[in-house]
């Protein structure tokens, strides 16, 4: 188990190296970050300069990307360019985007695990193929339609939540907002679900456990589920990047100050620091929480042993 | 004569994030069509893999609506003058946020512009970006892929991890940072953008499929035969290993459309005075308290759009999978 962590950490380096110089690229073809400082008006030559060698930005690219790392290294995110440290921001940011993404797991294994259950119990009926309908209609609208709809139905005519999330988003704000990020993730959870019971269900061991005379609840839940869950727990895991990473959306449906929205002030602000040192960060959680999902597994199938 | 087709390419991987995969996630296997003597048709002939999927596609009820519907957009996306006389650049604004009216079933916009015109119209940029975005991510992700699988070694783990990269990178992200700079007013940049990271999905796919396809013994047999990879590889591998690719590839088609009308939400996407969807739904957000008629027009047209690839797509899926008939 120990030998399987450390090469599976090994093997993050490189794709984190990749993924955040992909970024750094990316950003570097963003356009010339000074001409945002300066706002409206043209940089005066000598002040583009001065600036740039400030903030290290008259270096070649693969230089400021070797500094920037070293610095990430050594908890320094940089400076926002209007003198905010990145870190300060982060700190701001990320207690919200985690609780939205909280609420937005929650709902996933609830309500998504739920509803597959019962499908794959009830495969061909009616509620199968309803609840089934129902997740492709929830795939095929785009979230920023479904989240504009539930703030307009629930917020506007309704009234029951504030249209906008207050800045401080506890989760009780953050509960609607949550199932907007959640509904599409959600709907796959549930057909995912679905398959897997379906599929096993009709497997040897399930029926050893009926013929063994188990109450109907034990063998769904102690064996069924258990064996089922796993490829619905690698969807969930990688989903948590996804989910916030995919925010940006809701965040700005709903007027939550999280890492979507500072990441679109960095984008629009062609604000270098912020967008590099959050996406590095969201980097990091998605090959984390991949590797916590490989983890899990052992535990969940006892097949799998890693050596 | 055909050799009856034995496909036996798993989907494999863990699809990350993006509603791109439905196939993928549900981890289902596309498995063995039957072959020899119960596979003939009844002209004798043995049927593979594809007619048998056809015969089942034509039955099924899910099918003929998605195509049907399709078959629809795609017209007029071709030639929206058909259903819509108007010109959706044409507006009034003495008629802006006004409902519907007698000529004007969908009522105006903010611009004044007639929303039934425009609902139309928009449905060209959405199917361009749809059509051609799949077809270069399907092509360049089972090249890549394909080639990575069947040559294996040092290329194949590159690949592997240059896949793993693209995965790790939010797509809504990548788009906001990517297309930002564009002024460009085409199609071309969204499109670029969603190959560039769209291909390593098909390609995780594509790989895997080769992988299986290349282990059965025909592909043994042709290479006893003497035959050059070239032609292993495109007479008898990829007849095999492509129907994880098309099913993965047509249900990716219905979530680049809604991709694009993100984007296009975000400001980063197609811009005005396109007319897409996106924009038109951007546009009407701020307004959706007085006049929801302007967002709920094309939003319905984008969800209709999206769940008619997306159907198709599963059609498709359990067509080309008999494992899943019960």
């Amino acid at each position: 188990m120990g030998r399987y962590v450390v090469r599976r950490l090994l093997q993050m380096i490189p794709v984190f190296i990749g993924a955040t110089l992909l970024i750094f690229l990316m950003v570097n073809v963003m356009g010339d970050p000074i001409a945002g400082l300066c706002g409206e008006r043209q940089c005066d030559p000598a002040t583009a300069a001065q600036l740039k060698k400030e903030f290290g930005l008259d270096k070649p690219v693969w230089q400021q990307y070797l500094t920037y790392m070293g610095n990430v290294f050594t908890g320094d995110f940089g400076t926002a360019f209007n003198g905010q440290k990145v870190t300060e921001l982060m700190s701001t940011a990320f207690p919200v985007t985690i609780r939205l993404t909280i609420v937005a797991i929650i709902f996933e294994i609830v309500i998504g695990i739920t509803l597959g259950v019962i499908t794959g119990l009830k495969r061909g009926r009616p509620v199968d193929t309803s609840v089934l309908l129902l997740t492709l209609v929830v795939i095929s609208v785009p979230t920023f339609v479904t989240g504009l709809l539930l703030q307009l139905l629930l917020g506007v005519e309704w009234g029951w939540i504030k249209p906008s999330v207050s800045p401080d988003a506890n989760f009780g704000e953050l509960i609607v907002p949550g199932l907007v990020l959640a509904s599409v993730s959600l709907a796959y959870v549930t057909r995912l679900t679905r398959t897997s019971i379906a599929e096993n269900r009709r497997s040897d061991y399930v029926r050893t456990a009926i013929a063994k005379g188990l109450p109907r609840r034990r063998v769904i839940v102690r064996h069924l589920l258990r064996n089922s869950l796993i490829p619905v727990i690698t969807f969930i895991g990688t989903d948590i990047g996804a989910l916030m990473g995919g925010a940006i959306v809701t965040e700005r449906i709903f007027n939550i100050h999280g890492v979507g929205f500072q990441l679109y002030q960095g984008i629009l602000r062609q604000n270098t620091q912020t967008v590099v040192g959050f996406v590095t960060v969201l980097v990091l959680v998605f090959l984390v929480a991949n590797l916590l999902v490989d983890l899990l597994y052992a535990v969940l199938d006892p097949r799998i042993r890693y050596a | 004569m055909p050799e009856p087709f034995e496909s036996e390419g798993a989907i494999s991987g863990a699809g990350m994030g993006g509603a791109m995969d439905l196939a993928v996630a549900e981890g289902q296997t596309l498995e063995t069509a039957p072959g020899g003597p119960d596979g003939t048709g009844p002209a004798g002939r043995p049927r593979s893999l594809w007619s048998d999927a056809w015969r089942d596609l034509r039955r099924n009820p899910v099918f003929i609506i998605s195509a049907l519907v399709i078959l629809f957009l795609v017209v007029i996306s071709l030639w929206p003058s058909l259903i819509a006389s108007g010109n959706p650049l044409k507006c009034d604004l003495a008629k802006a946020q006004e409902g519907s009216q007698p000529g004007h079933p969908f009522g105006y916009d903010g611009q004044g512009c007639d929303v039934y015109t425009r609902t139309v119209y928009g449905a060209r940029k959405s199917v361009t970006v749809g059509v051609c975005a799949t077809l270069g991510v399907a092509l360049l992700g089972s090249v890549l892929g394909g080639l990575a699988g069947f040559f294996g070694g040092f290329w194949d783990s590159l690949l592997s991890r240059i896949t793993d990269i693209f995965f790790a990178i939010p797509v809504v992200l990548g788009g906001l940072v990517l297309l930002s700079v564009v002024t460009s007013n085409t199609v071309w940049p969204v499109i670029g953008f969603m190959v560039l990271l769209g291909w390593p999905q098909i390609s995780r796919i594509a790989r895997g499929s080769v992988i299986t396809a290349k282990q059965n013994d025909y592909v043994q047999a042709a290479r006893a035969l003497g035959a050059s990879n070239s032609r292993i590889l495109l007479r008898h591998i990829a007849p095999n290993a492509i129907a994880p690719v098309i099913v993965v590839a047509t249900i990716a088609l219905g979530t680049y459309i809604a991709l694009e009308a993100t984007l296009s939400y975000l400001g980063v996407g197609l811009k005005p005075p396109t007319v897409s969807w996106g924009i038109d739904i951007s546009a009407a957000s701020p307004y959706i308290r007085n006049a929801p008629h302007m967002l709920l027009w094309p939003a319905g047209a984008l969800a209709v759009t999206v769940l008619a690839f997306i159907m198709l797509g599963d059609a498709v899926r359990d067509a080309l999978d008999p494992k899943l008939r019960s």
